[in-house]
């Protein structure tokens, strides 16, 4: 085990991944400066051919990674942030998604999209948003959702490894927190879902940065005898349905914590599969902490008023142990 | 060495005469299945084009790259794709090139460096693109060829890929196959100044052939195939053509008046491709009854493979759900 940051965790992944495999070519805007950090140093080490900077042009950047794909390698581009995925969907939505299916399975598009995602720093609403609920609808690309240093690594080497088309979000503003990550090479399967939290009353499945904030309301719960279990699924495309119906089997009571905008978010679907799949063992309706249906605001105060935290999570729980057992 | 493209010999001109035909018969035979119900959807027929796609194509091999358009028959045929798979996969079987997966906007064969027809007008040019900067990293000589209309010429990728692709010296050859038409909005109307205009602040060397005269295409796509293969960057050619059938073939069914005349249509039936093809072969002492037989074995042959495509099994609806990725059909 070594104690590393988020960042520099994805960073030793694409430096050990490049090592080993000479047909990763990373691209992108600033990638040789690295304005994150997680693509910092590999410009030096592997040669403008494999790493270089682009024109801001995501439309043709996306296209461009279909195209290099195809042709036999495996791109990965970053994004920088995930709203600027919006400007590049066209190539991710018609041709990365599609073109597996579309060619009957000629063609293989081993692609890793990177991108920071999600709000909480005032970078207002076009360097905030959420938009893993696009990608996890569009069927041919698979969404990976780190939450700490660890999973950053094992599922970033799991995505450059993967033959088909990935989106890695990064949890932005979240870079800087150290984690634990094991030695070796590390990979994290996908569609396997970590519990974080042990528990019996509640389960709590937390995306991303929201697994943060459903330890520290599970912290304040344990204090009036509440033990709640938090599960990270880590990828949302594939998703770990069996794993979140092992746990509510487990403690009847289900919160999906999410920073998507509330319509159709991933809590959404995850509430779903619950209704669908686990009706039977649900004791209250499932409920949801997500961002409301708003963009989200610059000021502090007025960001703070529509993001998850800590309390609201506890609060929900609270109220869905009190309701009456409806099984 | 620069080659000197003047004209094509005898032998290649023969070849690329029996190339437009099969596309022309292939087609042909398409839209005559479409008018009968025969076909599940509707296609956008070539005809009138294929000297763009097949002059082009005679300079490239199966490891170069293509991309195509939604008008994409021509372009698989012209780069040697199976006539049969194609037919099979319009006739939604699973024979088909894709399996009955794609159908007639999506025919693709990665093995031969057909990267797919493509549904979304300007689709192609980053595939493309991107095809180009694999072969530059590769560095032997491979190129990737962009067709696309003058439609797609109008899309913001277009000046995005001419800027990445002269930044980089990608061996990219965008061709755009200028036919007067996006769908049913007339150039003029869609379009500001000249396209081939648009290669020069790019630093882009532009060229221009008369995309009914395939000894002309020839010519003119390689010398701009030479200049890519040199390592000098990308090239715009624009071909000057005229799809002669309408915008898709379930056109009539749906639009409520003409949006061309009959004269418009007459002028370049009159320029037909084929036609001055077989004139070409004639002048350059091809016999007549040598251009007959062509015809006649091309006719055969695409008849005798859409009757084969006809009788194909159905695709397997069980395989579906597993097409979506690599992962679960292992």
């Amino acid at each position: 085990m070594a104690k590393r940051r988020m960042i520099q965790a994805i960073n030793d992944a694409m430096f050990e991944e490049m090592e080993r495999d000479p047909r990763i070519v990373l691209f992108g805007e600033d990638v040789e400066i690295s304005m994150f950090g997680d693509t910092k140093g590999l410009r030096e080490r592997f040669g403008p051919d494999r790493v270089r900077d682009t024109p801001i042009c995501e439309a043709l950047l996306t296209g461009m990674a279909v195209g290099m794909a195809a042709a036999g390698w495996r791109p990965v581009l970053h994004m920088m942030f995930a709203n600027f995925m919006y400007t590049g969907f066209d190539a991710i939505a018609n041709q990365m998604a599609k073109l597996r299916l579309m060619t009957g399975g000629q063609m293989k598009l081993p692609i890793t999209i990177m991108a920071g995602f999600g709000g909480g720093r005032s970078t207002a609403a076009q360097h905030s948003d959420c938009p893993y609920p696009l990608f996890m609808n569009l069927g041919g690309v698979h969404v990976a959702v780190p939450s700490n240093a660890g999973d950053a690594k094992g599922l970033f080497k799991s995505a450059v490894r993967s033959d088909d088309p990935v989106i890695f979000l990064e949890p932005g503003g979240r870079g800087g927190e150290m984690g634990e990550v094991p030695d070796g090479d590390h990979l994290v399967p996908f569609g396997r879902a970590s519990v974080r939290r042990s528990g019996s009353d509640v389960t709590i499945v937390a995306i991303s940065a929201m697994v943060k904030l459903a330890e520290q309301a599970a912290k304040q719960l344990a204090q009036d005898g509440i033990e709640a279990e938090i599960l990270d699924p880590r990828t949302l495309v594939p998703l770990d349905e069996d794993g979140i119906l092992a746990s509510l089997s487990r403690t009847g009571r289900l919160v999906v914590v999410d920073e998507a905008r509330d319509r159709c978010s991933a809590a959404s679907q995850i509430a779903a599969v619950a209704a669908d799949r686990g009706f039977a063992m649900l004791k209250g309706p499932v409920r949801r902490v997500t961002v409301p249906d708003v963009c989200m605001p610059y000021a502090p105060v007025l960001e703070r008023s529509v993001y998850p935290n800590a309390e609201r999570i506890a609060d929900v729980v609270r109220e869905l142990l009190n309701c009456r057992d409806y099984r | 060495m620069r080659n000197d493209y003047h004209n094509p010999d005898p032998e290649k001109l023969v070849a690329m005469f029996e190339r437009m035909l099969v596309i022309r018969e292939t087609e042909e035979y398409l839209g005559a299945q479409f008018r009968a119900g025969e076909l599940p959807a509707g296609v956008h027929l070539y005809i009138g084009q294929e000297a763009s796609g097949v002059g082009i194509c005679a300079h490239l091999g199966d490891e170069d790259w293509i991309t195509s358009t939604h008008r994409g028959h021509g372009h698989f045929l012209a780069k040697g794709g199976d006539p049969y798979a194609m037919i099979a996969e319009i006739h939604a079987k699973s024979d088909g090139i894709c399996g009955g997966f794609g159908g007639t906007m999506h025919v693709a064969d990665v093995s031969r460096g057909i990267l797919g027809a493509n549904g979304i007008v300007g689709g192609g040019l980053g595939i493309a693109t991107g095809a180009a900067f694999a072969a530059k990293l590769e560095g032997n000589g491979k190129v990737a060829v962009c067709f696309f209309g003058d439609g797609a010429a109008n899309q913001g990728t277009f000046m995005e890929a001419m800027n990445v692709a002269s930044l980089w010296k990608l061996p990219l050859l965008l061709v755009c196959e200028h036919n007067g038409w996006s769908e049913f909005t007339r150039s003029e109307v869609a379009t500001s100044g000249r396209i081939i205009d648009r290669a020069s602040p790019f630093n882009i060397p532009g060229f221009e052939a008369d995309g009914n005269d395939v000894a002309d295409v020839w010519r003119v796509s390689g010398r701009a195939l030479e200049s890519v293969r040199s390592g000098e960057g990308p090239a715009l050619l624009v071909t000057y053509t005229y799809r002669t059938r309408g915008h898709v073939e379930a056109e009539v069914n749906f639009l409520s008046q003409p949006y061309r005349s009959e004269e418009e249509v007459a002028s370049w039936v009159a320029k037909d491709p084929i036609e001055r093809g077989a004139a070409l072969l004639a002048q350059g002492g091809i016999a007549e009854e040598e251009i007959s037989a062509i015809r006649a074995r091309v006719k055969a042959s695409i008849a005798e493979m859409a009757k084969r495509a006809r009788s194909a099994a159905d695709p397997d609806p069980a395989r579906v759900r597993s097409m979506m990725f690599s992962a679960a059909e292992a």
